[in-house]
């Protein structure tokens, strides 16, 4: 806590603010979202506001993009109070955001989607031409390379983003709001964004960055707020403070960011993939030919941008896609294309699905009715013709207490839990069953780092009792973290397989953006 | 905890039967709108149509009778609504149960009533059963949406109806499998058999059949089926969220099929219930207007099977008492429809209601939805 600033500290030499956020509160019915935060931001300045899942940073950038209205409180621009009622009225006063998911149209091209909404018109036609310049200008003048008549949807995600931050700029943004925009990127990629954000901070530009990842913040930004629960809990010096201290403000007490586990025993194979293929569901190729082993009381964990056919590898092993090619073995038995009961039943297999909301949950359904979908038929929750909700009620109050899912009541419902609780339920009722073979994807998106910590803690208890963990996640550090052995997916395939001891970030972050490292790797 | 829990529970019921009451009583005041446009009195007219459906025992009599159709299709509707399913077709497989029913109910001659009985009721479930799992197959077969071949599927069955029924002998052409020979040039079916004819729980004048305990029974049983069952469990997992339905093992596409057949049974059950309880024949007339009314009622009753009996009584006694209310007032037995087709206006948009009666969103379940997207990008 030594790090903690009082909140109106300035940075030597920055001028007066160029936004302040003064006293503000915002209630939704029963919620409140943001409370009596105060906040200041300079010119040329790289401001980071660092909080949870649900600490309100998004509530509060919402504010500040004119999105919401506050229910107390000020903002000021250039010293001035403004009144913003939309988005527009933020984008004259000179601010610009780029969401997180990007509000671009996939079919149209790079100038259509910068200038939509503020088309250049020249004589009745659309002024193409002087906007494609401008483009050009700017990309140059802030070094992001991107062709102005290229169509979005053909663009890496990267580039996706800088298209984002020109459209911004194209604006005359002065103020940029960059909401979670690592979350998207190889290491590489991030390190190329950050150069962007430090060359725009060196022509005046001032930009608040929002993320959740402690090692980010220590690299990029001047200075460090952090919202915990609505409340501004303090402000940190990212050349004095440390993860550790960082951590600690975000969640409220002292949290372990290393795990500590044992080096795996690995046992026999127990899931078996050999050239597997299978198509997204447009009917592309998503599975190139996928081979991938996974042994009893280890850690497998495949790291890979985002897109790159994670998704659809976790599918097909749980059945959930069918595949086109190859075969799948779990415990030495053939289980391509099998159905979803009959890989969970002999195949043992549980999964945390990546998204839990689409997969893993459903929202209108009680904690209890969510803790038991993957055993509803079975004794004793069904007993013939009738479910027994009170079998399935005990059932949930023993889970609930068992992985600390906080909730009014198992009858709450599932929607109404927060997200990290949501993924305590499912991870619940997917460990807390008997198992083999443990799928888990994303087990740990878009949670608290509380909830991060107990759910890694669990991951490695499992594969301590001798299950066979494959874990997928875009988050590196995650990977990292928990696995014994990395396997790099990128463009369907796995690009290589290498044992914890010989990854290091830059070489799975290579791989991740497809260069081939063959040379390198000796496994 | 548990008088927490059934405090919520009543403040939920409150809150689901808040929306309809107000729709009603919104297209009730619309209604009487129109009347004073057109110069009626609109209290003349609304003390009309109470006497005509609960003044006497006659009018309680023509409320139930309408209330049965009304509950059976609003729940064919309201079940499929539970599987995100949109059965539009709740009129052809009224038709459907009907013309089945009828086929079972003149022929066979000399058997029991308690066995021909049955066997007509069950032809007519058969038939709407079949006509509600042809569109449950093509849309997870084909991709075909229910909306579009259940509508389809409605011209079908009514024009089947009349084929069945055409009076064809009289110009030489080939008459109907099941056109009455006595009738002349008259489309209709003969008289029900007795033995296969619901008996009358109040008869003439009154005109009550036993029919209504099996309407009864039919709510009941898709409330236990829904709520209570494994398979009702599956029914609502793949009306709520298809693909957690799929993650957990639930085969989605049986799920689908089999919903539509019950509830086209369930429609057929209607039909087969006004042909041997009512009507006790077939004709093209006896279409499946109700069927429509059915969409109406199940969202009237918030898709839940008490609130459907109570949405399809509504509807009853508006239908039963618009005769007496024209008697009465003057006032044309049209503009009752014109109130139910503004009340489902209103139930659909119930922001409108909203709006009218200034009412609050709906307190913690959307503020919270609304903070978690907000939310769920940080």
């Amino acid at each position: 806590m030594t790090a903690a600033q009082p909140a109106q500290a300035q940075k030597p030499g920055a001028g007066p603010p160029k936004l302040e956020v003064l006293g503000i509160t915002k209630l939704f019915p029963g919620v409140v979202a943001n409370k009596d935060i105060d906040l200041a931001l300079h010119e040329g300045e790289i401001l980071a506001l660092l909080g949870e899942n649900g600490a309100g940073k998004s509530t509060l950038m919402n504010i500040i993009y004119g999105l919401y209205q506050p229910t107390e409180g000020q903002i000021r621009v250039d010293g001035s109070p403004v009144e913003m009622h939309s988005p527009r009225d933020a984008i004259d006063l000179g601010i610009g955001m780029v969401h997180q998911h990007f509000q671009l149209v996939p079919v149209m091209s790079v100038v259509d989607n910068i200038m939509l909404g503020s088309e250049s018109v020249d004589r009745g036609l659309l002024d193409r031409q002087s906007v494609s310049a401008q483009i050009q200008e700017l990309s140059e003048r802030y070094n992001m390379a991107v062709d102005p008549n290229s169509i979005i949807e053909d663009l890496p995600v990267g580039v996706q983003q800088r298209v984002e931050i020109l459209k911004a700029l194209y604006r005359n943004a002065e103020i940029l709001i960059l909401d979670e925009p690592t979350s998207v990127l190889t290491p590489q990629e991030i390190e190329g964004l950050f150069e962007v954000m430090e060359l725009l901070r060196s022509q005046g530009k001032s930009i608040i960055f929002i993320t959740h990842k402690l090692k980010e913040v220590l690299r990029v930004a001047d200075r460090i707020a952090v919202l915990r629960r609505g409340e501004m809990v303090g402000e940190a010096d990212p050349a004095t403070t440390s993860q550790e201290n960082l951590a600690a403000l975000m969640v409220g007490r002292r949290v372990t960011l290393e795990m500590e586990k044992e080096p795996a025993s690995a046992g026999d194979v127990l899931l078996q993939l050999r050239d597997v293929e299978a198509h997204t569901d447009l009917g592309e190729p998503a599975l190139r030919g996928v081979s991938l082993d996974v042994r009893a009381g280890e850690i497998v964990g495949v790291a890979g941008v985002q897109g790159n056919g994670q998704t659809e590898l976790v599918e097909v092993v749980t059945g959930l896609r069918p595949a086109t090619g190859g075969s799948v073995l779990i415990n030495g038995v053939d289980m391509t294309n099998a159905s979803p009961r009959r890989i969970t039943e002999e195949g043992a297999i549980c999964h945390v699905p990546e998204d839990r909301h689409m997969y893993g949950m459903v929202d209108a359904y009680s904690v209890a009715d969510n803790l038991v979908l993957s055993a509803y038929y079975k004794k004793p929750f069904s007993s013939g013709l009738t479910m027994n909700e009170q079998a399935i009620a005990q059932h949930a109050e023993e889970l609930v207490a068992r992985f600390d899912v906080r909730t009014p009541s198992v009858r709450t419902s599932g929607a109404s839990l927060s997200g990290g609780n949501q993924q305590k339920m499912v991870v619940a009722r997917e460990f807390g069953r008997p198992i083999r073979l443990l799928v888990a994807a994303q087990p740990t998106r878009g949670i608290d780092v509380g909830s991060i910590e107990f759910i890694h803690s669990q991951i490695v208890a499992k594969r301590d009792e001798g299950i066979a963990v494959l874990l997928v996640s875009y988050e590196l550090d995650e990977i990292m973290a928990l696995s014994d052995r990395i396997a790099v997916m990128f463009h369907g395939r796995i690009s290589a397989v290498l044992p914890r001891s010989q990854a290091t970030r830059e070489k799975i972050g290579l791989l991740m953006a497809g260069v081939s490292v063959e040379d390198e790797a000796n496994s | 905890m548990a008088t927490a829990s059934s405090t919520t529970g009543i403040t939920r019921t409150l809150r689901a039967l808040l929306i309809p009451s107000l729709a009603l009583l919104a297209a009730l005041l619309a209604g009487a709108v129109v009347m004073i446009l057109s110069g009626d009195d609109p209290m003349a007219a609304y003390s009309g149509l109470f006497k005509g459906a609960f003044g006497d025992g006659k009018g309680w009599a023509r409320t139930v009778r309408k209330t049965i159709p009304f509950v059976l299709t609003g729940l064919s509707v309201a079940l499929a609504f539970k599987v995100s399913l949109f059965n539009i077709g709740a009129s052809g497989q009224f038709v459907m149960g009907s013309v089945f029913a009828v086929a079972v109910g003149i022929n066979f001659e000399g058997l029991p009533v308690y066995i021909h009985l049955p066997l007509a009721l069950l032809a007519g479930i058969a038939g709407g059963m079949l006509w509600g799992a042809i569109p449950g197959i093509l849309k997870v077969y084909t991709g075909a949406h229910e909306v579009i071949v259940t509508i389809m599927l409605n011209y079908v069955a009514s024009l089947f109806g009349g084929w069945t029924v055409y009076a064809g002998g009289t110009q030489g052409q080939t008459p109907g499998p099941l056109w009455d020979r006595t009738a002349g040039a008259i489309s209709e079916t003969p008289d029900v058999l007795h033995s296969a004819q619901i008996p009358w729980l109040f008869g003439p004048p009154y005109r009550v059949h036993y029919g209504v305990f099996l309407a009864l029974a039919a709510a009941i049983l898709v409330w236990w089926l829904i709520f209570k069952t494994p398979l009702g469990f599956e029914m609502r997992t793949v009306g709520h969220n298809m693909r957690a339905a799929r993650y957990a093992g639930i085969r989605v596409n049986f799920t689908i099929i089999l919903t539509m057949a019950l509830a086209g049974g369930l429609a057929g059950l209607a039909g087969a219930i006004e042909t041997l309880g009512l009507n006790h024949k077939f004709a093209p007339e006896f279409g499946g207007a109700v069927g429509f009314d059915g969409i109406t009622v199940a969202l009237l009753g918030q898709t839940h099977p008490i609130g459907v009996l109570l949405a399809a009584f509504m509807f009853g006694a508006l239908d039963g008492g618009a005769a007496t209310m024209q008697f009465e007032s003057g006032v044309p037995a049209d503009i009752i429809q014109i109130i139910q087709a503004l009340v489902l206006a209103f139930v659909a948009a119930p922001l409108i209601i909203r709006m009218i009666f200034r009412l609050r969103q709906q307190t913690d379940q959307d503020a919270g939805s609304a903070v978690n997207t907000s939310w769920g990008g940080a």
